[in-house]
């Protein structure tokens, strides 16, 4: 698993990414109850905003951590968002991204760096 | 503002150590959140007691030879009629009828009006006041005070134990008395559309008194975001989001705050304004929406109507925990501010179906009569 500053998790599987957020965003953002996923096709670049997390209080954007085109999103999330909470790094995904260059996953933090950089905050 | 300017509260190292999530609002560092997260907080105030830390919002005494009559100048209210014991709801005005403030004014004793104002706006509002009202009160801020807020359905059995008193008392009751072993200006009301009561105890004693409350296991403490979901559900506006001073109270669907008294007097700041509206004139109106389907809609989201075309605007909206479902208050043309009409909420750039629903959205459960 990689990860981003902006706290989102990559997995990748040949050249499909599964992308969500982290452990420590859920935690940051409070009880998810809405979750807007991007749709199907939508091609996305690296810091593209490609879905919305929120809160009670708040909104906010997820973005994508790689380019490529969505093949798919987690369509559980519409009626139990609570699940980016019981398992952001689970079940909790938000999409499916079919990447354009590994070379933008190989660039990506993994855990400890990941870890390290949660400490530095 | 940075960190450093920020002001605090008598209870800001409790909030710390309840591992309080602070943020900077009205010029304070305050408790947005604790441990349980906004959600559970809202939840828990609805069923059981929720202990709020309001002590940014400002406090003072206005004394004077008529403070009650003076107060008359700058609010629409029946003040004159006030009887002591009694708190009233109110809104200070500007000369067009604007708001500058929405506030509490009670008679918890014969020692003037004591008022409650909200922490944003405290300083303007006691300028104002002190320049409208020279010459005819004396205004003494009580800065020297905290104020508490205890919300919920038990919070009346809780308070119980520690002020017998409060029990005898009912919705805008107000008091002075004795209580947690020192004195007390206790008022059965709050911002939560619960049953409760704001508690104004001097700071020094803020934090025992806190934490007695806290011992008991049916209150937990709840930050301003559970505060904010409470208030919307209840139906209740937020001062710089809902209202402002371009908006008049008839405006802001808030015209029982201008007492029938006053508009046949029609003596009260902008009253030309406010009796216009009153007889039919405004050209728009504080409602509040259910949004049918998609993400809450929030404050700025445009509100069309079934047409597509922006007739108005979202002022406050968020997800109604106690409903499990997006809410939000806005202002639309009367002509579109009746239950049940259809309208969109523009989020994201996609209109949502949204209706207008009588407010409040949860019931409120203030104890009226014993």
């Amino acid at each position: 698993m990689r990860f981003t500053k902006d706290h989102e998790w990559v997995e990748l599987d040949g050249d499909i990414a599964t992308v969500g957020i982290t452990a420590y965003a859920a935690d940051q953002l409070g009880d998810v109850v809405f979750v807007e996923t991007p749709d199907l096709g939508k091609s996305l670049k690296s810091g593209d905003a490609m879905a919305v997390v929120e809160s009670v209080k708040a909104a906010s954007d997820v973005y994508a951590p790689l380019s490529g085109e969505v093949v798919e999103a987690n369509g559980t999330l519409g009626d139990a968002p609570e699940t980016v909470n019981d398992q952001p790094e689970g079940l909790g995904w938000f999409a499916k991204i079919k990447i354009a260059d590994r070379a933008e996953f190989d660039a990506l933090m993994d855990r400890p760096a990941y870890e390290a950089f949660l400490g530095s905050l | 503002m940075s960190e450093e300017t920020l002001k605090i509260t008598p209870l800001h190292a409790a909030h710390i150590a309840a591992g309080a999530r602070m943020v900077p609002f009205a010029g304070y560092s305050m408790p947005v959140q604790y441990k349980d997260g906004v959600l559970k907080e809202h939840l828990w105030t609805r069923t059981h007691a929720g202990l709020f830390d309001v002590s940014h919002m400002g406090q003072a005494r206005l004394r004077g030879e008529a403070p009650l009559t003076a107060f008359q100048r700058v609010t629409p209210g029946d003040f004159k009629g006030l009887k002591a014991g009694k708190q009233r709801y109110s809104l200070l005005l500007n000369a067009s009828g604007g708001i500058i403030d929405d506030l509490m004014a009670a008679r918890p004793d014969d020692d003037g009006l004591f008022v409650v104002v909200n922490g944003a706006c405290k300083d303007n509002d006691f300028k104002v006041m002190g320049d409208v009202l020279a010459g005819q009160v004396e205004i003494e801020r009580l800065e020297n005070r905290a104020l508490l807020a205890l919300q919920g359905p038990e919070a009346c059995a809780v308070l119980a134990a520690h002020i017998p008193q409060a029990t005898s008392m009912v919705f805008m009751d107000s008091a002075a008395l004795e209580g947690f072993g020192t004195d007390v200006l206790l008022s059965r009301s709050g911002y939560t559309g619960e049953d409760g009561y704001e508690i104004s105890i001097p700071a020094h004693e803020a934090e025992r008194v806190w934490n007695l409350l806290l011992n008991d296991e049916r209150v937990r403490p709840i930050g301003l975001g559970a505060r904010d979901s409470l208030r919307l559900e209840a139906g209740l506006p937020l001062y710089g989001h809902d209202v402002d001073e371009s908006v008049s109270p008839i405006e802001a669907d808030l015209a029982f705050a201008v007492s029938p008294r006053r508009r046949e007097a029609a003596d009260f700041p902008g009253a030309g304004r406010i009796l216009g509206e009153l007889a039919g004139g405004a050209t728009r109106k504080r409602v509040g929406l259910s949004v049918l389907e998609g993400a809450p809609a929030r404050e700025g989201a445009e509100i069309a109507d079934v047409d597509g075309k922006v007739i108005g605007v979202v002022t406050s909206g968020g997800f109604a925990p106690s409903l499990s479902a997006p809410i939000a208050m806005g202002f639309v043309p009367p002509a579109f501010a009746s239950p049940g009409t259809r309208l969109r909420v523009i989020v994201r750039g996609k209109p949502q179906l949204a209706e207008v629903t009588a407010m409040p959205f949860v019931p409120h459960r203030y104890v009226r009569k014993l």
